[in-house]
């Protein structure tokens, strides 16, 4: 066997390879899942790296936020294109049920824990998520203890919020419980506006 | 039953030190330290002496692995990164190697993955804590 032919045997061998999983086509639902561990690593460094270049707590959750966001754009893309039988919601509940079930399935294979309506005030709702797996291995020093990892996770639902045209501020709480120590509560508190448009939708029924 | 637990880093530096049954003294914070240097020289000793140096890295010594007393076995489990795990027990307790090395799983998982976790320093995570002490109640 020459070279160049070896060569090519190796190279077709590459691009099966990769066909296998990097140039999977994005339409169909991927069942084979990434590596935690790897993952992990990965969030801990982009961690790292937004506190060096940060001035406090908020200032890094807001940057970690603003990273969130950018994801949360891409999946509500990717989902639209992927799944056959959702839409794009306009209505607030239909959203949260949306990030509730799709999008944390899709993200985190499960559905988030608990969705619910804040009791004191009529425009702020909550996800709870029990464990979330990307912030398994992380805890904060006691110096941070008010510091919220899953400020990325407020992120990505921000910026799905607002693609479904219901522009909400978003911000995650740790909420330690029994057994449960990264509890997390992720707020969104709707603008004015998708409040007022509620209620117009609701009365023109 | 152990009764404490030591992490020292590969340069003998103590990164960690837990007491779990409040049955043996307390050291206080500087003879860890000692502790840790010292027992770090031992370790680095027995295994040149050892007439085993010579062979394949197969049987090459490994360094101390009990240290028995009368009183208590000081049991040590070397990672192939030199992080050394060790585990105060009562004497003879049966080895120890499984749970040591569960130990650095978790080391692996909640010191490494913890983006607060500086390397070689010491370990200061709520959750490793924990899954620590887990793991040594149901040993």
């Amino acid at each position: 066997m020459s070279q160049a032919e070896s060569l090519m045997r190796l190279d077709t061998r590459v691009s099966r390879r990769s066909n296998m999983l990097l140039e999977q086509g994005i339409g169909k639902p991927r069942r084979d899942k990434v590596c935690l561990g790897a993952f992990a690593f990965l969030f801990a460094e982009i961690i790292r790296y937004s506190q060096n270049r940060v001035l406090g707590i908020q200032d890094l959750e807001a940057k970690l936020g603003e990273i969130g966001r950018r994801v949360g754009v891409r999946v509500f893309e990717l989902l639209m294109w992927r799944e056959k039988t959702v839409h794009r919601e306009t209505r607030v509940l239909q959203t949260l049920v949306f990030i509730n079930t799709v999008v944390w399935r899709a993200l985190f294979d499960k559905q988030a824990d608990a969705l619910g309506r804040s009791t004191e005030n009529d425009d702020e709702y909550m996800i709870t998520d029990n464990e979330p797996s990307i912030l398994r291995y992380i805890s904060a020093p006691k110096e941070m203890s008010s510091f919220s990892p899953g400020a990325f996770l407020a992120g990505v639902v921000e910026a799905i919020a607002e693609c479904c045209e219901c522009p909400a501020r978003v911000t995650s709480h740790l909420v330690p419980a029994e057994d449960m120590p990264l509890k997390t509560v992720i707020l969104l508190k709707f603008d004015r506006e998708v409040m007022e448009r509620e209620k117009r939708l609701e009365a023109g029924k | 039953m152990i009764h404490a637990l030591f992490v020292i880093n590969r340069s003998g530096g103590l990164i960690y030190s837990k007491d779990f049954s409040g049955q043996v003294a307390q050291l206080s914070s500087n003879e860890a330290l000692i502790f840790a240097g010292t027992f770090h020289g031992i370790h680095a000793l027995a295994s040149r002496v050892s007439p085993a140096l010579k062979g394949r890295a197969a049987t090459r010594d490994r360094g101390v692995q009990y240290i028995d007393t009368k009183g208590l076995r000081l049991h040590c489990f070397q990672t192939p990164t030199g992080l050394k795990f060790i585990a105060v027990t009562d004497p003879l307790h049966a080895g120890l190697t499984d749970v040591l090395a569960k130990a650095y799983k978790l080391y692996c998982d909640y010191a490494l993955k913890n983006p607060f976790y500086s390397l070689e320093m010491p370990i200061r995570s709520d959750l490793f804590d924990t899954m620590l002490r887990q793991l040594v109640q149901a040993s």
